[in-house]
């Protein structure tokens, strides 16, 4: 399964960065809202939704190609496409535009807390945009399964 | 027919079944004959000159520069230096011509300077590049051939020529050179397309172009060995005003009395590299990491493939000798993955050289041999990563975390060191994400260290205010340095591979 490659469990990195994170700085003090506060809550539970998204895309991709090794090749390189090509790109609307449609880009805005309005997305649409990849790649392997020979 | 009474019949299959060249031969026969896998080296091929156009978008800054004397919209260059590459060459020279041999000596007293420290504000201050010496120049025009001896800000004494050519002098103790008696050989320079007439004297010059720094050097006892003409004071590159970058922003001056002459000048004379890095061929190979995961790919599978349908027991059965098979496995995925390399590299440098030859950035020229390095090492670095993906494959004998392994080994530790800001925030020019000593020692001890050998131009000791970091295309380790580390994980694995192989039952 590729989502093995995604096999953190996200509430437990939550909970530690909830023990761990004000000791080194990430207070108010800093600019960074309480960790109980809303932003932080949101990244959490985003976070949480977001490995799951990616999980089923890479499902959906499995199901498609039938084998794990290309599956996975496959599910990695879209995800690191994105943010490869946008660095490369010196055209900065060109390179915006790639974070907002590249899953892993716009899927991790969710984690923000600070800076929020500089994102290409806000945390939520963000997480939209890893929708629609993930729904996309599920669709195909539903047919894929429906009307391939198994 | 037969000339010899004691010619025998001979099976050629019964030799060459022993044959190291018939297992590779085998295996080029599976490998061929997986269409899937041979898509993959077309896509890796493809997702590498594809980034060509992607990188070679480089835009134009001419808006950027502001308005120089030729108006708006023509872009005004950087002048070229004696290889073509982009210089500044903006300073002071007090100068006579200098016909056949000669020797100039002198000894600088002093090197006093000032630094901007606003609009149009100057502060007492010397910049460590900042620099007053002895120069021999072609002629006075910008970019010509040179070789100078200089007093620098905080870099102790230098002999620099042709804008890219630094050596240190006596770094430290300025003052063991004054009692003009013992002199230290720091090196020689041949400077092409000198004529029989030069321009030999002094010079002083600043740091940089964006904060206009300026330089005194006080000097004495100047001995020359031809017939001393009348100084001349020129300032090298014009008086172009504080918005072009290629002229100085105020001009030099000169003044002498009883055997003193004071030099002032601004500018710099040095390689000319955008802040942000270089502009050079390199952008085009910025999709060799995307096309390396096909090859990992297709390098894990090309042993755990066999594993999942059970064929290893019939490539053991036929050749019992297991180190053997695993060679020759590894020299056939090497030397394709070598071949698909090389093609896309070759075809991504070609596109490259056109496209960004027709941008207006100013490019660093890249010899014919360090650019034959950067495709050859490009598919030797593909090559190798493949190697070390079916060596983790024999190890894991499953694809899925194999593949994933490999990836995770290979191409996520470039990942975090060239793309500045995968976390989301801001992200400074440097590069957001880790911080550099992190991205840094990414390249240096794992196995993305091999893209090493894609660096086009080298570090310049004596350019400041260019950012020597990853995400610009500056490695930590040399071309070959780093391409070694690939190697020697890739020649672990391999090890660790043929002791399972040998020990574990298929």
């Amino acid at each position: 399964m590729p989502s093995a490659a995604c096999g953190i469990d996200p509430a437990k990195v939550s909970f530690t960065g909830w023990l761990i994170l004000p000791g080194r700085g990430f207070t108010p003090a800093h600019g960074y809202a309480s960790l109980t506060a809303g932003a932080d809550l949101r990244a959490a539970a985003g976070t949480v939704v977001y490995l799951t998204l990616i999980a089923l895309l890479g499902l959906g991709a499995a199901a498609a190609g039938r084998d794990s090794a290309a599956a996975i090749g496959l599910v990695l390189g879209l995800l690191y496409l994105f943010p490869i090509a946008a660095a490369v790109i010196s055209d900065a609307t060109i390179s915006r535009h790639l974070q907002q449609i590249g899953p892993l880009s716009a899927g991790l805005d969710v984690q923000a807390t600070i800076g929020v309005n500089s994102l290409p997305l806000t945390p939520w649409q963000g997480l939209g945009v890893v929708a629609l990849w993930t729904a996309g790649a599920l669709l195909l392997g539903a047919f894929a399964l429906k009307f391939r020979d198994a | 027919m037969t000339t010899g009474a004691t010619t025998t019949y001979r099976s050629a299959a019964a030799d060459g079944r022993e044959s190291f060249w018939h297992l590779v031969r085998a295996e080029w026969t599976k490998f061929r004959t997986v269409r899937g896998w041979l898509i993959a080296m077309i896509v890796a091929i493809a997702a590498i000159t594809a980034f060509v156009f992607l990188a070679s978008d480089v835009g134009s800054s001419c808006s950027a520069s502001g308005g120089g004397p030729g108006g708006g919209s023509a872009c005004p260059g950087p002048p070229d230096g004696p290889g073509g590459e982009p210089v500044n060459d903006a300073f002071y020279f007090v100068h006579q011509p200098l016909t056949g041999n000669g020797t100039i000596t002198v000894q600088v007293t002093s090197l006093t300077g000032q630094q901007s420290v606003g609009p149009n504000q100057m502060a007492p201050g010397l910049a460590p590049w900042s620099k007053a010496g002895i120069i021999i120049k072609a002629n006075t025009s910008q970019g010509s051939a040179y070789a100078a001896m200089m007093v620098t800000g905080s870099n102790g004494v230098r002999m620099q020529w042709d804008y890219v050519n630094d050596t240190p002098g006596l770094t430290g103790s300025v003052s063991a050179s004054a009692d003009g008696t013992h002199w230290t050989l720091v090196g020689t320079a041949a400077l092409p397309g000198l004529t029989s007439t030069v321009q030999a004297g002094l010079f002083a010059a600043g740091t940089g172009s964006e904060n206009p720094t300026v330089a005194t050097g006080v000097f004495r006892h100047i001995g020359l060995s031809w017939p001393a003409t009348r100084w001349t004071g020129t300032n090298v590159g014009g008086v172009n005003g504080p918005n072009d970058p290629n002229g100085v922003a105020l001009p030099g001056t000169l003044r002498q009395s009883a055997g003193t002459i004071t030099v002032t000048g601004y500018g710099d004379i040095s390689p000319q590299l955008s802040p942000l890095g270089a502009w050079s061929i390199q952008r085009a190979l910025d999709g060799t990491a995307i096309g390396l995961i096909p090859l990992i790919v297709v390098g894990a599978m090309f042993i755990t493939a066999e594993y999942r349908r059970g064929l290893i027991r019939v490539s053991l059965a036929a050749s019992p000798r297991r180190g053997r098979l695993l060679a020759a496995k590894a020299v056939v995925i090497g030397a394709v993955s070598f071949v698909t390399g090389l093609i896309a590299a070759a075809l991504a440098v070609t596109i490259g050289t056109h496209t960004l030859a027709s941008s207006n950035q100013p490019l660093w020229p890249v010899p014919a041999l360090t650019l034959a390095r950067m495709v050859v090492g490009t598919a030797a670095l593909l090559a190798v990563a493949a190697v070390l993906a079916l060596a983790i494959g024999t190890i894991q004998r499953r694809s899925a975390t194999a593949v994933a392994t490999a990836i995770v080994v290979i191409f996520v530790p470039y990942l975090l060191a060239i793309v500045p800001d995968l976390q989301p925030g801001p992200a400074g020019l440097t590069g957001g994400g880790l911080a550099l000593g992190g991205r840094e020692l990414l390249l240096r001890i794992t196995p993305a260290a091999g893209f090493s050998v894609q660096q086009a131009v080298p570090r310049f000791s004596q350019l400041t205010g260019i950012f020597y970091t990853p995400n610009w295309g500056y490695y930590p380790l040399a071309p070959w340095a780093g391409f070694a580390v690939e190697c020697a994980w890739a020649a672990a694995a391999l090890a660790l591979a043929f002791y399972l192989l040998r020990r574990r039952d298929a």
